[in-house]
């Protein structure tokens, strides 16, 4: 059974085999490169959006919207992030209809690179916004003595990062398979058919996961605002990034 | 039993049982949360956006558990290493 599309080598240059895995994902990313550089071609404002260009606006809106609830505050470049992982997932996950085409998401390598992105996004976000001493004491937060498993909560939401991608796309691509021996013609389809709204939730929960974890990693200079009343999360945080936060001890006492 | 055989259906025995443990607590905890996110939306309906949102990542989050041992199992079925160990050394024995 084909596991994964890293064993189907489509060409060999120089000892050097060009597997399914890595076509995919030029496919992929030259689908997005292409139809955004087609419908941003001439981007201004003399000129009345066509067809395209609003229906690019409106996913743009709906991530940013939904960035927006999560972050509490618009913050431009984790949208960036965010809606790329997004839309890179959505669209690898959605040719799966497409016949022989398997998914770049069903192939581990691929997925462990994009939680190795979110790995690296989340400490670069972290010391862009607060500095580096504000990142490091995040990691002391409770107390000294949850050093160590912050350590491994880092690597392993990493890990499950990408095993729940892979894990959820392979399935599908798996079962798929088996019931084209089983039942034929009808099963197969039903099963695709679930595959690509699967496909579409693990999109979103990989986009949104890995806002959380930037933003919880981000917010973490704002203890006050989140700690003492929880109204003020609703609030524009006007509180700057730069400033020193209290002791987490002093505020138990009355 | 040659070892071969030993091998094979122990490491099918150990691919169902993988699963069939490994589901058990995930759709407990999925049933739960769900449960409680729809008791939450039918006290609170201005919230569903949001409380959807947070079922869905937690969702997620309670399935990878389940997702964990589907990968084992496929492993365990498709990509045994023991089973490739004692194919090579039946290999290096007979040939």
């Amino acid at each position: 059974m084909q596991f994964s599309p890293d064993n189907i080598i489509l060409l060999t240059l120089g000892g050097w085999g060009l597997n399914a895995t890595i076509v995919n994902t030029w496919i992929v990313m030259a689908l997005l490169v292409g139809i955004s550089w087609l419908v941003t071609r001439n981007l201004r404002a003399d000129v009345p959006p066509d067809r395209l260009r609003t229906a690019l606006e409106v996913i743009v809106k709906l991530i940013q919207g939904q960035i927006e609830e999560v972050t509490q505050n618009s913050a431009r470049h984790v949208m960036y992030f965010a809606g790329t992982l997004f839309l890179f997932i959505a669209l690898s996950n959605l040719l799966l209809v497409i016949p022989g085409f398997s998914p770049p998401t069903s192939s581990l390598s691929t997925t462990a690179a994009l939680a190795l992105s979110v790995l690296v996004a989340v400490p670069v976000f972290s010391i862009a916004s607060g500095g580096l001493k504000s990142y490091l004491r995040t990691f002391i937060k409770p107390s000294v003595i949850m050093l160590p498993f912050n350590i491994i909560s880092e690597f392993s939401r990493g890990i499950s990062l990408a095993i729940r991608l892979y894990g959820n796309v392979m399935s599908g691509a798996v079962i798929a398979a088996i019931l084209l021996t089983v039942a034929p013609f009808f099963f197969p389809v039903l099963m695709d058919m679930l595959g690509l709204l699967t496909g579409m939730i693990q999109a979103y929960i990989f986009a949104i996961l890995a806002t959380v974890y930037i933003s919880s990693a981000t917010a973490e200079q704002e203890p006050s605002a989140l700690q003492k009343e929880p109204s003020a999360l609703n609030q524009e945080p006007p509180i700057s990034p730069k400033q020193p936060q209290p002791p987490s001890h002093n505020e138990d006492k009355p | 039993m040659t070892d071969l055989a030993i091998i094979a259906a122990i490491s099918i025995f150990t691919a169902g049982f993988t699963i069939s443990i490994g589901c058990i607590g995930p759709s407990l905890g999925e049933g739960r949360a769900a449960a409680a996110a729809i008791a939450a939306i039918a006290q609170q309906p201005d919230a569903a956006p949001t409380l959807s949102r947070t079922l869905f990542v937690s969702l997620a989050m309670i399935e990878s558990t389940a997702i964990y041992c589907f990968v084992v199992a496929m492993i365990l079925i498709f990509a045994n290493p023991f089973w490739d160990a004692a194919l090579k050394a039946v290999a290096v024995a007979t040939g």
